[in-house]
């Protein structure tokens, strides 16, 4: 029986896979590049879910029974999980497969990372202060927000490129979905997050009441995720109250997902009760 | 409207100036991004460190200069909380200006409906009814509009039908439910902060204290209660990592026992308004131990029961050790060596001196070269228990504030009031069915309700041409 470690480096090459055959398909404009590219990220994602299992399985015969969502390792896991899905979710509703070339990659990335040598992918029992289902309930909402972030960011940079080439309706740049429709999947995306990161944030001060007496402690990792719930509630009212959209937006955007990715790993760099071991 | 009288050539008046200020978005924009960028030091910057850590690190005139600023303890700062307090103004102008403005919008005393607007919203959907009277048809839709929607008219014109519905009308109010929790976010955290506190205590088994050091301060603190602990027990996982701290603890009010509690991480007490957390503990004293001679020749092993205070003789009569001190983290040249015992070595013949005994490095005692290495085996330790206590009457405001943050949030973005209008054309051969919808700020999703309702409308009008 494989274990999820082996499965996950697997996962990783069918996540490369369907980005090269998005990427493929976008440029080369065929059809049957882009349906394959669905049906491998499809597979990746499923591999990708299987592997969750079966490390949650692993974690009970070891006998410290875990839901696998405690360290960095196992949340670069479930972070490419959550993006995948998220974008063949929007992909089947919204019908368009150009997205895929710019989303597919982060998944990858992120399970590359997560493969690293250097990364602790031990199976290790839970300290008492993460035996705690607020802190399940934090991790699944935060990185729910955080891979619809990602999403957003990727089809703003398509905007970004549509809007600044000089033939915008033909050639590459021209099989991106039209700029309004990409507008309002970025919105969508961001609204979407916002709510997850809220929610995050909120399980998350719930669960450091429980185990610390108080809900918020200005650590700077919940200080980053305050910072990047400001920049996103600035986006929306943007958008909303003084009609900004288009390319202000998307910058807004790509500005929020570097907010994310230091929340997420630049904080690990500074002290605080998040760093991960 | 006296401010008027003191600046007649102002543009506007004064109160009508401020109260604009206030209310401008731009000011809100202004203030989430303020707040976003001066988090930022607090994140760069450890906060409430030593003083000393910050001169040596900054040199005094800098250090003066953010002390004055106090970057230190930003969070705190009378200059974060000003932004937090013009953010709740701003909050609470903006949105009390908007509701009088949009009220009557939202709700008016008679709904409108403009059969204009849904000819060419987009997301129309069309089909024919050839087996149906446009009359039959007519009142199958109501009475299904009549069930779902609210507001519903129905009007006629020349060989047509029209039939109106409304719904979702109170979800407009859904951003005003996010602004006030913001708001009671901001007062329940300022609360907590003026009127609650924060702090320590280490209760040793066994015994009752009642004494908390505040954290962040040098001050202390006495409880109306005292807390005695019971018991206290760690348990390792084969790693040696800690699965679980418990104790056992008692609440005391006038020597006796009010409330008994097994305190866990994660499952804290809450006793008359302050909670106490199991946070921390420590080895407070070795109860009983076993000393180990082992002569650095032969090998031999020499043992003997150990106390604190008590002093022991080497084997041989070669000398007496008095065993003085423990510490539970002992450092060694800057290097913590764990828990060690601290002796006095007085050997038969020659000057005493002090021996340094740590429990996980038995050979340790080698070092100096004796007849007898010394080694404590076999420790018995008792426990103190880390215990934070906190009060913070704020609590039940924000914990109010996040349900309604997490609701508000879902209706303002994924709810929408929408209007239907539905077109009955009769043209004698048939009945041309149209829906079409229309909501506030062309949400993307009344495109799929249309399309959901049509598909609805479709199965009732066959339904009912079958029966």
């Amino acid at each position: 029986m494989p274990n999820s470690e082996t499965l996950f480096t697997v996962v990783t090459f069918i996540y490369g896979l369907a980005f090269i055959l998005y990427v493929a398909a976008w440029i080369f404009k065929k059809s049957l590049p882009g349906k394959t590219a669905t049906g491998v990220l499809i597979a990746a994602a499923a591999g990708n879910a299987a592997g969750f299992v079966l490390r949650w399985a692993e974690s009970h015969q070891m006998g410290y029974g875990y839901v696998p969502l405690s360290n960095l390792y196992e949340s670069l896991v479930f972070f490419a999980l959550c993006i995948a899905v998220i974008y063949l979710v929007v992909e089947y509703r919204y019908k368009v497969r150009t997205i895929g070339a710019f989303t597919s990659i982060v998944p990858f990335l992120s399970m590359a990372y997560a493969s690293l040598p250097s990364m602790d992918s031990q199976i290790q029992p839970l300290i008492p202060a993460l035996q705690s289902n607020w802190l399940i309930a934090h991790v699944i909402t935060c990185f729910l927000g955080y891979a619809a972030f990602a999403i957003a960011c990727g089809i703003s940079i398509m905007y970004l490129i549509k809007s600044a080439s000089a033939s915008p309706d033909t050639g590459a740049a021209g099989r991106f979905p039209d700029a309004e429709t990409m507008d309002e999947l970025t919105h969508q995306m961001i609204a979407f997050g916002f709510l997850f990161l809220s929610v995050g944030i909120i399980t998350g001060a719930i669960w450091a009441d429980q185990a610390w007496g108080r809900y918020w402690g200005w650590d700077p990792k919940e200080t980053w995720s305050l910072i990047t719930w400001l920049i996103y509630a600035t986006l929306l009212h943007a958008r909303f109250m003084r009609g900004w959209e288009g390319r202000r937006i998307a910058y807004l955007s790509c500005l929020g997902f570097v907010a994310v990715l230091f929340t997420y790993f630049g904080v690990n760099l500074l002290p605080g009760l998040h760093s991960y071991q | 409207m006296n401010s008027q009288k003191h600046a007649p050539t102002a543009p506007a008046p004064f109160k009508d100036r401020v109260w604009d200020f206030f209310a401008s978005v731009r000011l809100s924009v202004v203030l989430l991004l303020s707040l976003a960028a001066t988090s930022i030091i607090g994140t760069v910057i450890p906060q409430n460190a030593n003083p000393s850590v910050y001169a040596r690190k900054f040199g005094p005139d800098l250090y003066s200069v953010l002390d004055a600023l106090s970057i230190f303890n930003m969070y705190q700062s009378w200059w974060f909380r000003l932004l937090l307090c013009l953010l709740v103004i701003n909050l609470v102008v903006c949105s009390v200006r908007r509701l009088k403005a949009t009220w009557k919008v939202i709700f008016p005393k008679k709904t409108h409906f403009n059969p204009d607007r849904f000819k060419k919203a987009p997301g129309r959907i069309e089909w024919q009814v050839s087996d149906t009277a446009a009359g039959d048809l007519k009142n199958t839709i109501e009475q299904y509009m009549q069930k779902r929607y609210s507001h519903v008219q129905t009007r006629q014109e020349d060989n047509s039908w029209w039939i109106f519905g409304e719904k979702g009308r109170w979800t407009r109010l859904g951003v005003y439910g996010v602004h006030l929790s913001v708001v009671l976010l901001v007062i329940g955290g300022l609360m907590g902060s003026l009127f609650g506190f924060e702090g320590m205590m280490n209760v040793p088994e066994g015994e009752a204290r009642r004494t908390i050091s505040l954290r962040h301060s040098d001050e202390t603190r006495q409880l109306d209660f005292s807390v005695r602990c019971d018991d206290f027990t760690v348990s390792h996982y084969p790693s040696g990592r800690p699965k679980e701290y418990r104790s056992d603890i008692a609440i005391m009010e006038d020597e006796k026992v009010v409330e008994t509690h097994r305190l866990r991480v994660n499952d804290p007490l809450r006793y008359k308004g302050i909670n106490i957390f199991q946070s921390s503990y420590g080895q407070n004293a070795a109860e009983a131990f076993t000393i180990v001679f082992t002569d650095t020749e032969s090998g031999m092993r020499f043992e003997k029961k150990g106390a604190i205070g008590k002093t022991v003789t080497l084997p041989a009569g070669r000398g007496k050790l008095t065993v003085e001190d423990f510490s539970g983290n002992f450092a060694f040249r800057g290097h913590n060596v764990g828990p060690a015992f601290l002796a006095n070595l007085k050997p038969a013949s020659g000057e005493q001196r002090p021996v340094l005994l740590p429990v996980n490095y038995p050979k340790f005692d080698r070092m100096r070269g004796g007849d007898y290495a010394i080694s404590i085996e076999d420790v018995e330790y008792t426990y103190y228990t880390g215990l934070q206590v906190t009060r913070d009457p704020g609590v039940p405001l924000v914990y109010i504030s996040f349900a309604l943050m997490i609701l508000a949030c879902y209706i303002t973005f994924f709810m929408f009031q929408q209007k239907i209008g539905i077109e009955l054309d009769d043209s004698g051969n048939g009945v041309r069915v149209a829906v079409a919808g229309i909501s506030e700020r062309k949400r993307p999703g009344i495109k799929t309700a249309v399309r959901r309702l049509a598909a609805k409308l479709q199965k009732q009008t066959n339904q009912r041409t079958a029966g």
